[in-house]
Protein backbone atom coordinates (compact mmCIF):
# COMPACT_ATOMS: atom_id res chain seq x y z
CA UNK A 1 0.00 0.00 0.00
CA UNK A 2 1.28 3.33 -0.98
CA UNK A 3 2.87 5.66 2.15
CA UNK A 4 0.55 8.63 0.93
CA UNK A 5 -3.06 8.70 -0.36
CA UNK A 6 -4.76 12.18 -2.33
CA UNK A 7 -7.60 13.23 -0.01
CA UNK A 8 -8.33 16.21 -2.86
CA UNK A 9 -11.87 17.25 -0.39
CA UNK A 10 -9.69 18.15 1.50
CA UNK A 11 -7.02 20.32 -0.59
CA UNK A 12 -8.28 23.42 -0.06
CA UNK A 13 -8.47 23.93 3.15
CA UNK A 14 -5.43 21.89 3.56
CA UNK A 15 -2.90 23.26 1.06
CA UNK A 16 -4.46 26.40 -0.53
CA UNK A 17 -2.93 28.93 1.39
CA UNK A 18 0.78 27.23 1.27
CA UNK A 19 0.50 27.04 -2.52
CA UNK A 20 -1.03 30.23 -2.32
CA UNK A 21 1.88 32.27 -0.22
CA UNK A 22 4.50 29.42 -2.12
CA UNK A 23 3.38 31.02 -5.44
CA UNK A 24 3.23 34.84 -4.45
CA UNK A 25 6.25 35.28 -3.46
CA UNK A 26 7.54 33.65 -6.64
CA UNK A 27 5.16 36.15 -8.89
CA UNK A 28 4.47 39.07 -7.21
CA UNK A 29 0.78 39.58 -8.50
CA UNK A 30 -1.85 38.23 -6.45
CA UNK A 31 -4.40 37.42 -9.00
CA UNK A 32 -1.72 35.61 -11.13
CA UNK A 33 -0.87 33.92 -7.86
CA UNK A 34 -4.86 32.85 -7.80
CA UNK A 35 -5.15 31.41 -10.78
CA UNK A 36 -2.01 29.48 -10.89
CA UNK A 37 -3.32 28.06 -7.33
CA UNK A 38 -6.26 27.04 -9.34
CA UNK A 39 -4.66 25.69 -12.50
CA UNK A 40 -2.48 23.29 -9.85
CA UNK A 41 -5.51 22.17 -8.14
CA UNK A 42 -7.51 21.27 -11.57
CA UNK A 43 -4.37 19.76 -12.59
CA UNK A 44 -3.83 17.59 -9.61
CA UNK A 45 -7.59 16.43 -10.02
CA UNK A 46 -6.80 15.54 -13.45
CA UNK A 47 -3.41 13.15 -12.65
CA UNK A 48 -4.66 11.54 -9.30
CA UNK A 49 -4.05 8.23 -11.45
CA UNK A 50 -0.44 9.12 -11.66
CA UNK A 51 0.04 9.82 -8.21
CA UNK A 52 2.57 6.68 -6.83
CA UNK A 53 2.43 7.45 -2.92
CA UNK A 54 6.05 8.50 -2.34
CA UNK A 55 5.67 12.26 -1.78
CA UNK A 56 3.51 13.55 0.54
CA UNK A 57 0.24 15.24 -0.81
CA UNK A 58 1.90 18.50 -0.60
CA UNK A 59 5.10 17.93 -2.08
CA UNK A 60 3.26 16.50 -5.01
CA UNK A 61 0.50 19.64 -4.85
CA UNK A 62 4.02 21.77 -5.24
CA UNK A 63 5.67 19.80 -8.02
CA UNK A 64 2.75 20.35 -10.06
CA UNK A 65 2.76 24.36 -9.07
CA UNK A 66 6.16 24.38 -10.12
CA UNK A 67 5.25 23.71 -13.70
CA UNK A 68 3.00 25.74 -13.68
CA UNK A 69 5.06 28.61 -12.59
CA UNK A 70 7.45 27.52 -15.39
CA UNK A 71 4.59 27.74 -17.24
CA UNK A 72 3.79 30.91 -16.51
CA UNK A 73 7.01 32.88 -17.15
CA UNK A 74 7.67 31.29 -20.15
CA UNK A 75 4.32 32.46 -21.61
CA UNK A 76 5.21 36.10 -20.34
CA UNK A 77 8.90 35.80 -21.52
CA UNK A 78 7.32 36.28 -24.88
CA UNK A 79 9.07 38.47 -27.94
CA UNK A 80 7.76 41.67 -26.84
CA UNK A 81 8.84 41.36 -22.95
CA UNK A 82 12.10 40.43 -24.43
CA UNK A 83 12.76 43.53 -26.73
CA UNK A 84 11.30 45.50 -23.43
CA UNK A 85 14.42 44.31 -21.62
CA UNK A 86 16.81 44.81 -24.55
CA UNK A 87 15.75 47.99 -24.73
CA UNK A 88 17.86 48.68 -21.00
CA UNK A 89 20.51 46.79 -21.53
CA UNK A 90 23.65 49.32 -22.41
CA UNK A 91 21.22 51.56 -20.12
CA UNK A 92 23.80 51.48 -16.96
CA UNK A 93 27.24 51.17 -15.60
CA UNK A 94 27.09 47.13 -15.95
CA UNK A 95 27.32 47.71 -19.58
CA UNK A 96 28.21 44.16 -21.36
CA UNK A 97 26.78 41.87 -19.53
CA UNK A 98 24.89 39.21 -20.65
CA UNK A 99 21.91 39.49 -20.94
CA UNK A 100 21.47 36.22 -18.89
CA UNK A 101 23.47 36.96 -15.86
CA UNK A 102 21.24 40.56 -15.57
CA UNK A 103 17.40 39.04 -15.44
CA UNK A 104 16.88 38.16 -11.75
CA UNK A 105 16.15 34.57 -11.65
CA UNK A 106 12.64 34.13 -9.72
CA UNK A 107 13.49 30.76 -8.41
CA UNK A 108 16.69 31.30 -7.02
CA UNK A 109 16.32 33.47 -4.02
CA UNK A 110 19.65 32.92 -2.50
CA UNK A 111 20.02 35.64 0.20
CA UNK A 112 20.03 34.11 3.33
CA UNK A 113 17.39 36.35 4.62
CA UNK A 114 15.19 35.10 2.13
CA UNK A 115 16.12 31.32 2.39
CA UNK A 116 15.19 32.13 6.64
CA UNK A 117 12.12 34.02 6.05
CA UNK A 118 11.09 31.14 3.30
CA UNK A 119 11.60 28.19 6.03
CA UNK A 120 10.10 30.69 8.74
CA UNK A 121 6.93 30.57 6.66
CA UNK A 122 7.20 26.64 5.97
CA UNK A 123 6.85 26.89 9.79
CA UNK A 124 4.00 28.91 10.64
CA UNK A 125 2.04 26.98 7.63
CA UNK A 126 2.71 23.57 9.21
CA UNK A 127 1.46 24.89 13.14
CA UNK A 128 -1.06 26.75 11.45
CA UNK A 129 -2.13 23.11 9.44
CA UNK A 130 -2.34 22.03 12.89
CA UNK A 131 -5.28 23.90 14.26
CA UNK A 132 -8.37 23.09 14.31
CA UNK A 133 -10.12 24.64 11.08
CA UNK A 134 -12.19 27.95 12.71
CA UNK A 135 -9.62 28.26 14.64
CA UNK A 136 -6.92 28.40 11.69
CA UNK A 137 -9.51 30.48 9.95
CA UNK A 138 -10.08 33.13 12.75
CA UNK A 139 -5.89 33.41 12.91
CA UNK A 140 -5.58 34.03 9.63
CA UNK A 141 -8.07 36.58 8.98
CA UNK A 142 -6.94 38.37 12.35
CA UNK A 143 -3.33 37.82 12.12
CA UNK A 144 -1.88 37.57 8.79
CA UNK A 145 -4.38 39.29 6.95
CA UNK A 146 -5.43 42.19 9.55
CA UNK A 147 -9.00 41.81 9.57
CA UNK A 148 -11.18 44.17 12.30
CA UNK A 149 -12.86 42.00 14.65
CA UNK A 150 -16.47 43.09 13.48
CA UNK A 151 -15.60 42.26 10.40
CA UNK A 152 -14.52 38.43 11.01
CA UNK A 153 -17.39 38.11 13.41
CA UNK A 154 -19.83 39.30 10.56
CA UNK A 155 -18.13 36.91 8.22
CA UNK A 156 -18.04 33.96 10.69
CA UNK A 157 -21.23 34.75 12.26
CA UNK A 158 -19.70 34.35 15.61
CA UNK A 159 -19.71 37.16 18.34
CA UNK A 160 -16.70 39.37 19.32
CA UNK A 161 -16.46 37.01 22.85
CA UNK A 162 -16.13 33.76 20.62
CA UNK A 163 -13.69 35.31 18.64
CA UNK A 164 -11.52 36.29 21.36
CA UNK A 165 -11.89 32.93 22.87
CA UNK A 166 -11.37 31.22 19.47
CA UNK A 167 -8.01 33.52 18.96
CA UNK A 168 -6.46 33.02 22.48
CA UNK A 169 -6.42 29.21 21.87
CA UNK A 170 -5.29 29.77 18.76
CA UNK A 171 -2.85 31.23 19.70
CA UNK A 172 -1.78 29.41 22.81
CA UNK A 173 -1.09 26.53 20.40
CA UNK A 174 0.64 28.08 17.49
CA UNK A 175 3.15 29.46 20.28
CA UNK A 176 3.75 25.72 21.58
CA UNK A 177 4.09 24.76 17.78
CA UNK A 178 6.80 26.93 16.77
CA UNK A 179 8.30 26.82 20.11
CA UNK A 180 9.01 23.40 18.76
CA UNK A 181 9.51 24.22 15.25
CA UNK A 182 11.38 27.70 15.08
CA UNK A 183 12.39 29.39 18.25
CA UNK A 184 14.77 26.49 19.79
CA UNK B 1 -10.86 43.54 51.65
CA UNK B 2 -12.65 44.47 48.84
CA UNK B 3 -9.74 44.03 45.53
CA UNK B 4 -9.01 47.31 43.74
CA UNK B 5 -11.16 47.88 40.29
CA UNK B 6 -7.28 47.84 39.09
CA UNK B 7 -6.93 44.07 40.31
CA UNK B 8 -7.51 42.02 37.38
CA UNK B 9 -7.59 37.88 37.26
CA UNK B 10 -5.10 35.91 35.43
CA UNK B 11 -7.65 34.93 32.11
CA UNK B 12 -8.56 38.46 32.17
CA UNK B 13 -4.85 39.86 31.93
CA UNK B 14 -4.43 37.20 29.21
CA UNK B 15 -7.50 38.42 26.97
CA UNK B 16 -6.11 42.26 27.50
CA UNK B 17 -2.85 40.88 26.40
CA UNK B 18 -4.49 38.90 23.31
CA UNK B 19 -5.83 42.40 22.17
CA UNK B 20 -2.84 44.20 22.63
CA UNK B 21 -1.37 41.92 20.41
CA UNK B 22 -3.84 44.10 17.63
CA UNK B 23 -4.01 47.12 19.34
CA UNK B 24 -7.12 46.53 20.71
CA UNK B 25 -6.73 47.00 23.84
CA UNK B 26 -7.90 50.19 25.71
CA UNK B 27 -5.59 52.63 27.84
CA UNK B 28 -7.01 51.72 31.01
CA UNK B 29 -6.83 47.62 30.20
CA UNK B 30 -3.09 48.09 29.48
CA UNK B 31 -2.56 49.89 32.63
CA UNK B 32 -4.29 46.76 34.73
CA UNK B 33 -2.33 44.61 32.51
CA UNK B 34 1.04 46.54 33.61
CA UNK B 35 0.40 46.48 37.08
CA UNK B 36 -0.41 41.87 37.11
CA UNK B 37 2.67 41.76 35.22
CA UNK B 38 4.67 43.75 37.72
CA UNK B 39 4.06 40.65 40.43
CA UNK B 40 2.34 37.95 37.86
CA UNK B 41 4.98 35.65 36.88
CA UNK B 42 2.55 33.39 34.64
CA UNK B 43 0.84 36.68 32.86
CA UNK B 44 4.35 37.96 32.21
CA UNK B 45 5.81 34.49 30.84
CA UNK B 46 2.57 34.29 28.76
CA UNK B 47 2.82 38.08 27.56
CA UNK B 48 6.34 37.44 26.59
CA UNK B 49 5.81 34.48 24.27
CA UNK B 50 2.88 35.97 23.16
CA UNK B 51 4.48 39.32 21.96
CA UNK B 52 7.50 36.84 20.26
CA UNK B 53 4.57 35.35 18.32
CA UNK B 54 3.44 38.87 16.92
CA UNK B 55 6.40 39.85 16.13
CA UNK B 56 7.68 36.77 14.36
CA UNK B 57 4.07 36.71 12.17
CA UNK B 58 4.98 40.41 11.27
CA UNK B 59 8.80 39.90 10.23
CA UNK B 60 7.51 37.16 8.34
CA UNK B 61 6.09 38.09 4.86
CA UNK B 62 3.51 35.33 4.82
CA UNK B 63 0.35 35.75 3.17
CA UNK B 64 -2.87 34.03 2.49
CA UNK B 65 -5.91 33.77 0.97
CA UNK B 66 -9.15 36.02 1.90
CA UNK B 67 -11.53 34.02 3.38
CA UNK B 68 -14.10 34.57 0.20
CA UNK B 69 -11.09 33.72 -2.24
CA UNK B 70 -10.93 30.75 -0.86
CA UNK B 71 -14.68 29.45 -0.72
CA UNK B 72 -15.18 31.24 -4.50
CA UNK B 73 -11.66 28.57 -5.17
CA UNK B 74 -13.52 25.81 -2.96
CA UNK B 75 -16.61 26.35 -4.68
CA UNK B 76 -15.18 26.47 -8.44
CA UNK B 77 -13.15 23.05 -7.55
CA UNK B 78 -16.01 21.36 -6.01
CA UNK B 79 -17.41 22.01 -9.09
CA UNK B 80 -14.52 20.47 -11.21
CA UNK B 81 -14.70 17.72 -8.50
CA UNK B 82 -18.61 16.89 -8.99
CA UNK B 83 -17.85 16.88 -13.06
CA UNK B 84 -14.79 14.24 -12.16
CA UNK B 85 -17.10 11.80 -10.33
CA UNK B 86 -19.68 11.45 -12.41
Amino acid sequence: MPEHQLNPNKWIELHSDYLFNYTISRVNDREIAKDLVQDTFFAGLNSMKNFKGEASERTWLISILKRKIIDHYRKINSNKGKAEVRMTYNSDENEGDWLEERVADPFEKNAEDDLINSELEDAIYNCLSKLPEKQATVFKMKTILGYETEVICNELNITPSNLWVILHRARVTMVECMEKNWFK
Amino acid sequence: MKKSFLFISCEEAKHICDKSQYGEATFLEKFKLYIRLSWCKITRAYSKRNGVLTKTIKSSKVECLKHHEQQELKERFNNQLTKQNQ
